[in-house]
């Protein structure tokens, strides 16, 4: 559920602009998230929308703008102007990040468990039998079977791989979770369960989300609202189904008119 | 500025070589890290180890480490798994005799340097010794992160969430810690260390201890130390509490009790025994007139 | 009639598409369309096919946007204009104010059809148990077989998806409804249902505008029919 009208945005992306070389990656990006928000940011590849996620969670530094964040505490803070700890202990709390590989989401010699306890034990719960009976709960709510709680993902299908990822990021009950691309390279059932798991798990817990796609079906199925990116710049803006069925820009027309059925 | 170091030369009477081995210049170096290494518990201190006329994995880091601080009128004592008489402790003693000319003893209250793989002796250790432990991979963190850049980060920030996993995947695989050696420790409430391969058994001995630890690794270039009576605490869950190895039985030659035992195998038939690691032990407990059942 | 301002005004509104994939090419649908639905009316639009219906009520919903004019929806205590709402307010309403039933059933796979429809009871503020039990009415009354209220309606047939789409667009007590086509694959027993289920919304003081092909249908429900051909004219003019 959407808190309605909060005095302030839970996260404010003002100008965010990174260059590699000569190429503008992301130029200006502006944009602000409520609570239990979800914005998709769609465009194809090459249109800025991973280096925005990335920008976003502080893994690339921008060459200008600003992020700033409702803490827990209710002071909107200024990311950059964070210490790296406080940074990073938002990062394993409040935030999540499911990445389109596993793999680089994932400790793959880990167990299941181990894998959702990780942040547990990282804020320092030190007693093993409620980490594993959390554990043990996520993966229920993932829809992963209890026995396979130790094994390591290198044994899981790419869709079990993701749903991990899920539980491995929602176990510290995170206000904002970032995702880049979770389903694509996933089989199309495989896909549909997984969307249907992010939507019930969204609506739930109110998170708030941006998540990256280049599938304008999970955009329509997943978000409120929707971010067109081309060229490093952002093409068109609004509410999802507006943005889809009435799109105003040519290349979002472009981009509508080249899915199937969206 | 051209200043000059002025390196002092303290060479071994008729060895040829200088005092311990390495230069004077390179000791200061080892000793600025053994400092720095003092001054901050636990912290791994990278140096720039030397090549040793020994191959790696037979105590460069530790032979660097001892060659730095020894002086002429220390008494080593070199132990490999607590024993005084294997190839690996007989040939790192004699290298010191050679080099340092300084005396040797396996008695663990004699010595003032011990240099050690695998063990901490069962005698007590007093202030004044140094303990000098032999390490092949100093990063206790390593088994889960293979980045360095981001095993740095996260001592220097005291996220040691990660290493509650490794305890973690333990207790899920074997329903409890199963590591034995190597078992990761907090010292002085801050950093996170590898204790060298020494069975956990050991562990209790390190904290409060009396005497100066120091731990080389000469692969990996890192020099860390625990100071005299400094808390170290090994890491566990509250419901899988840390606890030390237990054995069942006293040692055949010398019956201690509540000491680390080796299987020592007699014949082919599968009769074996169990003794003190700690041959000095050992000895000085039956010289003593203690007794085990096969002696 | 007291002082309160409608439900739902559309005032002086144009609609046109840009095909920038056609040379830039500009389709006019509407212009110089007004209109008001207050309490307890039902509004039909009349008009061909293509005169641009289905397009008001789009943009009654927030779906497409408008070219010029306003559209205001009461909500509460206050007025809001479709035409320049954020997207945040525009979904606020349509959790609050404005229920939208197409023809087609969108719907997620593997959610049972009567959770289907109690979720959007929730969503439209009622409490868990009264959503439930609403869904089932509502189930009940459309004659969708109690065998089915588990299965996703992914596999059913066009007219038991258009049921399921119906109780979900009416299961919540949105002051505005907007109907586009629900009776078109209806047999004549469940059109009579729709048509009750209309008139009783009505009664509670909702404002409906909609789109109904069948003649019956719109004869029973419309208390009011407003020529989508007029918005043209003042197009051409």
């Amino acid at each position: 559920m959407i808190e309605p009208l909060l005095p302030e945005p839970l996260l404010t992306v003002d100008g965010l602009t990174k260059r590699y070389g000569r190429r503008l990656a992301c130029d200006g990006i502006g944009f602000t998230l409520d609570a239990g928000e979800v914005l998709a940011v769609v465009g194809e590849s090459g249109s800025g929308k991973s280096t925005l996620l990335s920008l976003i969670a502080g893994e690339v530094t921008a060459d200008a703008g600003t992020v700033s964040y409702r803490m827990r505490d209710g002071a909107t803070r200024d990311l950059a102007a964070l210490s790296v700890v406080d940074r990073r202990a938002l990062m394993r709390t409040d935030w999540g990040f499911v990445r389109q590989d596993a793999t680089q989401g994932l400790r793959m010699a880990v167990s299941a468990g181990g894998n959702v306890g990780e942040r547990l034990m990282g804020v320092g719960d030190r007693h093993y039998g409620r980490i594993r009976a959390t554990a043990l709960d996520w993966l229920a709510r993932v829809e992963i079977a209890p026995d396979r709680v130790d094994d390591p993902p290198t044994r899981f299908s790419g869709g079990m791989r993701q749903r991990l990822q899920i539980a491995r990021n929602l176990v510290t009950a995170p206000r904002l979770v970032l995702m880049d691309e979770p389903t694509s390279g996933l089989d199309v059932s495989v896909q549909a369960r997984l969307l249907d798991m992010i939507r019930g798990l969204v609506a739930e817990l109110g998170l708030a989300v941006i998540i990256v796609t280049h599938d304008l079906a999970v955009a329509r199925l997943l978000s409120h609202r929707v971010l067109v990116m081309r060229g490093g710049r952002v093409i068109e803006t609004g509410l999802t189904d507006q943005v889809l069925d009435d799109p105003q820009a040519a290349y979002t027309q472009l981009l509508v008119s080249s899915v199937l059925a969206a | 500025m051209n200043a000059q170091v002025q390196i002092q030369v303290t060479a071994s009477p008729g060895t040829g070589y200088n005092f311990a081995y390495l230069d004077e210049g390179t000791k200061r170096m080892i000793r600025r890290a053994i400092l720095k290494a003092i001054a901050i518990p636990g912290y791994q201190v990278p140096f720039a180890a030397r090549e040793m006329p020994m191959p790696y994995g037979w105590g460069t880091g530790g032979v660097q480490v001892t060659a730095a601080i020894l002086g002429s009128s220390d008494v080593l004592k070199v132990i490999d798994q607590g024993a005084d008489d294997t190839t690996n402790a007989v040939s790192i003693r004699r290298f010191f005799t050679a080099t340092a000319g300084i005396a040797t003893t396996t008695r663990t209250a004699e010595a003032t340097v011990i240099q050690t793989r695998h063990r901490i002796p069962e005698a007590p250790l007093a202030e004044g010794q140094v303990l000098v432990y032999q390490v092949p991979i100093p990063e206790p963190l390593r088994f889960l992160e293979p980045r360095e850049t981001e095993t740095r980060q996260l001592h220097a920030l005291a996220e040691y969430g990660l290493m509650h996993v490794k305890l973690y995947e333990d207790i899920a695989r074997h329903g409890h810690i199963a590591t034995t050696y190597a078992y990761p420790v907090e010292v002085a409430g801050r950093y996170v260390m590898d204790p060298s391969p020494t069975p956990k058994f050991d562990n209790p001995k390190m904290d409060d201890c009396p005497a100066l630890q120091l731990f080389g690794a000469g692969r990996e270039k890192r020099i860390y130390a625990i100071p005299p009576y400094t808390r170290v605490r090994s890491l566990d869950f509250e419901d899988h509490p840390f606890r030390v190895q237990s054995f069942d039985r006293p040692c055949a030659l010398c019956g201690a009790e509540d000491v680390y035992l080796d299987e020592v195998v007699l014949d082919d038939a599968g009769g074996r025994m169990f003794v003190c690691s700690d041959t000095d032990h050992c000895e000085t407990r039956r010289a003593d007139g203690h007794t085990g059942e096969a002696a | 009639m007291t002082s309160l301002p409608p439900l739902l005004a559309f005032d002086d509104v144009a609609k046109s598409f840009t095909l920038h994939l056609r040379g830039g090419a500009v389709l006019p649908v509407i212009a110089g369309a007004t209109l008001a639905v207050h309490p307890g009316e039902c509004v039909v639009l009349g008009g061909a096919s293509g005169a641009g219906k289905s397009s008001l009520l789009k943009m009654a919903y927030g779906n497409y946007r408008c070219a010029a004019g306003a559209i205001r929806v009461r909500d509460g205590a206050r007025v809001v204009d479709l035409a320049t709402a954020a997207p945040r307010e525009i979904l606020g309403l349509r959790r609050t104010t404005l229920a939208y039933v197409s023809q087609f059933l969108r719907v997620i796979p593997r959610v049972g059809a009567r959770a289907v429809v109690e979720a959007a009871g929730i969503e439209g503020g009622l409490a868990p148990e009264a959503a439930r039990s609403r869904a089932a009415d509502l189930l009940t009354r459309l004659n969708l077989p109690e065998r089915l209220w588990g299965l996703p309606p992914a596999t059913f047939s066009g007219g038991e998806q258009q049921r399921v789409n119906i109780a979900r667009g009416l299961i919540a007590d949105r002051p505005i409804l907007l109907l586009d086509e629900p009776t078109a694959s209806l047999d004549a027993e469940n059109r009579a249902v729709v048509v009750a289920l209309i008139a009783e919304k009505r009664a509670a003081g909702a404002g409906i505008l909609g789109i109904f092909h069948d003649a019956d249908v719109r004869e029973a429900v419309a208390t009011r029919i407003v020529d989508v051909a007029a918005f043209r004219g003042a197009m051409a003019a």
